[in-house]
């Protein structure tokens, strides 16, 4: 296994252990966070891969896509967390979306 | 049954992740990819760092729209801030008008600062434009660019809000539109000037191209810096730092 592939790999256990997240936490929080932990797994795999190129210097068009999509997975989150936050506010006192462990898929 | 329910969803996610792991393992070990056209175009684009041609010059579609994205955001959650304002809900939009009164709320637990990071943040100032700047400059032949001296210049600003956000400079509210959306419209501008003289959209060639995308990146950084500042500042909801201190004041703490 050269040293790409292992990195590539780690993004893709990333990737799954985002998807789990998403899925099975009933938090908006959790699932925020767990979208940009498949996010960075995304990026991980593509920066791996970018690095297989020979001449020394990594291919620069995912590189490129990386820069592009963390910037864009940033505002995401951002618009995200105060549509959150709006959410929470929506009903005064309580806080909906209680840390739900047991929730199932 | 949920135990059941959740170890199968669990099982399914690793067959996921196996099969996208074998999926990655099955591709070749050395791959050029597009770094070889990259390559061979490089000295038509204006700039020797080959990810800022990319990114400026090959694909420029794709950073116009991402910039457009990143503006979107900004007004996006500035729209929440300011409806919560009218709803009577909250108050300030930005940083510039505060007024810090009856709000109540998820408050962000960030300590008040001390004099360790009021003086780290002085200190720090100055050398974080200069290497922003720096950036920027750098990025034509080497890693570097709008990107990174944005993101700078931004997390100068969240540690300045972190401080005590009164020390931002007020700012009237047209001016920060038009810094938001400052690097969208010019890198649009320059992207239609190629139109005049026959050529496509967003192409950059030739001597000047250079210098073009030394001035795209250089509105794109004031605003990517601008709209990360901003989406912290609405998200953080600064009235409630302000509260805290009023809090303290009058404890006499």
């Amino acid at each position: 296994m050269t040293t790409a592939q292992f990195y590539a790999l780690c993004g893709v256990v990333l990737f799954a252990i985002g998807f789990h997240g998403v899925v099975t936490r009933a938090h908006q929080l959790r699932k925020l966070l767990s979208v940009n932990v498949m996010g960075s797994g995304v990026f991980l795999v593509l920066v791996a891969l970018a690095s297989r190129a020979t001449g020394g210097h990594p291919d620069p068009v995912p590189h490129a896509m990386v820069l592009t999509g963390i910037v864009v997975a940033i505002s995401a989150t951002a618009v995200a967390l105060s549509l959150v936050r709006r959410v929470h506010e929506g009903d005064a006192g309580e806080a909906p979306g209680d840390d739900a462990r047991e929730a199932g898929p | 049954m949920a135990i059941l329910k959740r170890t199968g969803f669990a099982v399914l996610v690793m067959l996921l992740g196996a099969g996208a792991g074998a999926a990655v393992l099955s591709l070749p070990p050395e791959w050029n990819g597009l770094s070889d056209t990259v390559a061979a175009r490089l000295d038509e684009s204006g700039v020797t760092n080959p990810v800022t041609a990319v990114l400026l010059n090959f694909r420029g579609y794709d950073t116009l729209l991402e910039i457009c994205v990143l503006m979107l955001a900004a007004f996006a959650v500035g729209s929440f801030v300011s409806e919560r304002r009218s709803a009577g809900l909250g108050t300030g939009r930005g940083a510039a008008e505060t007024s810090g009164q009856g709000h109540r709320g998820v408050e962000l637990p960030i300590a008040r600062p001390g004099r360790v990071l009021t003086g780290l943040v002085r200190l720090l100032a100055p050398w974080i434009i200069l290497v922003s700047g720096y950036l920027l400059w750098v990025g034509s032949h080497a890693p570097g660019g709008a990107f990174q001296a944005g993101a700078l210049l931004a997390s100068l600003g969240v540690l300045i809000v972190l401080c005590d956000h009164r020390l931002l400079p007020r700012t009237a509210s047209w001016l920060r539109r038009v810094l938001l959306a400052l690097g969208f419209w010019v890198f649009a501008g320059f992207g239609l000037v190629p139109l005049m003289f026959g050529q496509a959209l967003l192409q950059f060639s030739g001597p000047a191209a250079g210098w073009v995308i030394l001035g795209i990146e250089t509105a794109c950084t004031v605003s990517i810096a601008m709209v990360l500042l901003l989406l912290f500042v609405c998200n953080a909801r600064l009235p409630s730092l302000d509260a805290d201190a009023d809090r303290a004041r009058g404890t006499g703490a």
